[in-house]
């Protein structure tokens, strides 16, 4: 019971991850090509799930679906922490004024939606894969900045590191060797939930036309889609909106499972 | 003559103004291979000594007056001057070995960590000596211990790991802040005994911090006796057994004489000789 968050959070995961990478060499149907004549079937044999308005099999874009939303949240989430992390160990070692301005910056960044960013991204440079990915990576900086900060400031107050200092190690030397690899377990926790987070931002997105660009199947805009036929045929939208919420749920699982077995004194306490 | 190693002069540390000044007018000197003891109570300052000699002081805190190491001066000095002198001229030996490891680091490369920063020793020979060091401070198996992680290591080879890490690069000062307060008895005597032997082999002056009279008489020739952030009273350990000035020397000295006691008599206490400043 006690890593029961952890393990479904694992399973979850792992299957949408083992979905996207079957789906790069085979999906039961073509998920792009219209077949006006099986339009809007019913869940059955061959078409699993049914099909949708155009006649595709709805598990084949599901599958190929489940690999936008992971190329959406791992480019993201990296460089929200390639950018974010280094700032907040910044943060963490400088002195007030440093630490000042990167939480300040981060502060104003905070206050801008994913979503809003993704807006302006899309008006300036067309709405695409990458301008959804950019702007929920841009977004989610401040998080791990502030993660790495908090971290590198428990850090930094340790003796290893006094120890380290009075070996006549540098700033750099320390951040690198001896607070890096201490934080690595808060980042990786806060990884798994800003990956979470990052796929609603994806669904939300596409569902807005403001992400992948068709004929691309993703989560999101297959629920745009099924909104039309909400009150003909509502299991349209259940499959894609199952898809995404397993998937965030999965994500979050694994963050909170994660910081759970990591963490001793949380672990002491349950 | 030849300056002393150490110059302490004047030294007067507070951190913000409305709190009670950490260090008051504390001068010192210390000579090259000679050992001084700094005993104290628990906020008599002894620590706060100490980081100021190696310029680790907190940023909150404000220093005046001097600290000459080999004619460095280490007051208000920048990180960037500081950083070479550390690990090369003083080191460090910390109370709590249980912290003053990094948990996500093999040991050998901690304590080769100062080597190849003050050296830029090759990776072998900085290895060769790390293992050399560990032996020498009394590690059996000197080999698997570099490869272990702190966790993997009892709290008598954590300390003894501390040693080498501030032995390794055969600084000319080491500062010992309650390097055996954290062990058992046992244990602390071995450590001791070691602590002795490396700082004779390397020629190394010792400033060796401890709030346990004992301990200070067995591993230093002279003692400096702090409260409340001033030096009451310095000396040799032998002077200061026989003949204390200071009422809370005394104190101190009875407190540490419970093996002279009748069973069942009452044990001396610091107060029965010093009731502080306010009394």
């Amino acid at each position: 019971m006690k890593r029961f968050t952890l393990v479904v959070g694992l399973v979850l995961v792992c299957s949408v991850v083992l979905t996207a990478l079957v789906s790069l060499v085979w999906t039961p149907f073509d998920p792009i090509r219209v077949v006006a004549a099986d339009a809007l079937l019913k869940p059955g044999w061959p078409h699993l799930l049914g099909t949708d308005a155009f006649g595709i099999d709805i598990v084949s874009r599901l599958m190929i679906g489940a690999q936008t939303t992971l190329q959406v949240g791992i480019i993201a989430v990296s460089i929200a922490a390639v950018v974010g992390v280094p700032l907040g160990v910044l943060a963490g070692q400088g002195s007030g004024w440093v630490s000042e301005v990167v939480m300040r910056a981060s502060d104003v960044v905070y206050a801008f939606p994913a979503l809003l960013l993704a807006i302006l991204f899309a008006a300036a440079f067309g709405g695409s894969t990458w301008t959804a990915m950019a702007a929920i990576g841009i977004a989610t900086i401040p998080a791990f900045a502030r993660v790495a900060r908090a971290g590198t400031l428990h850090v930094m107050a340790s003796d290893y590191v006094l120890a380290a200092r009075s070996c006549g190690t540098s700033r750099m030397g320390i951040a690198v060797r001896h607070v890096m690899p201490n934080i690595a377990p808060l980042i990786g926790v806060q990884a798994s939930v800003a990956f979470a987070t990052a796929i609603l931002a994806e669904a939300g997105l596409s569902f807005l036309g403001l992400g992948t660009r068709p004929p691309t199947p993703t989560w999101g805009r297959m629920l745009r889609d099924a909104q039309n036929l909400l009150f003909g045929d509502p299991l349209q939208s259940l499959w894609p909106g199952l898809a995404i919420a397993l998937a965030v749920l999965g994500f979050n699982l694994l963050g909170d499972g994660l910081r759970d077995y990591l963490d001793p004194q949380l672990r002491e306490v349950s | 003559m030849t300056d002393p190693l150490l110059i302490v002069s004047n030294l007067s540390i507070d951190f913000g103004r409305h709190r009670r000044p950490a260090l008051t007018d504390v001068s010192f000197e210390l000579a090259d291979n000679e050992r001084l003891g700094i005993i104290g109570e628990s906020g008599s300052g002894k620590t706060v000594t100490a980081l100021a000699i190696m310029g680790l002081l907190p940023e909150t805190a404000t220093a005046s007056g001097s600290i000459r190491l080999r004619g460095n001066e280490m007051v208000n000095t920048g990180d960037r001057e500081l950083a070479p002198l550390r690990g090369n001229l003083m080191s460090m030996v910390f109370q709590e070995p249980m912290t003053a490891l990094d948990p996500t680091m093999r040991v050998g490369r901690q304590v080769a960590e100062v080597l190849t920063l003050h050296q830029h020793s090759a990776k072998e020979a900085a290895r060769s000596a790390v293992v050399a060091m560990l032996a020498r401070v009394g590690l059996p198996d000197p080999e698997r211990i570099a490869d272990a992680y702190p966790h993997q290591l009892s709290g008598g080879q954590r300390q003894r790991v501390v040693l080498a890490m501030a032995l390794v690069n055969s600084p000319d000062l080491v500062i010992c802040d309650e390097p055996t307060t954290a062990l058992d008895v046992t244990v602390q005597a071995h450590v001791l005994a070691t602590l002795d032997a490396v700082l004779d082999e390397a020629n190394a002056a010792c400033l060796f911090i401890s709030h346990d009279l004992a301990v200070v008489s067995q591993v230093c020739d002279k003692v400096l006796v702090m409260l409340d952030g001033r030096v009451v009273e310095a000396g040799t350990v032998a002077a200061l057994f026989n003949d204390a000035q200071h009422p809370y020397t005394r104190g101190l000295i009875a407190a540490s004489r419970i093996d002279q006691l009748e069973p069942g008599s009452r044990l001396p206490q610091v107060e029965d000789y010093w009731k502080g400043n306010d009394a």
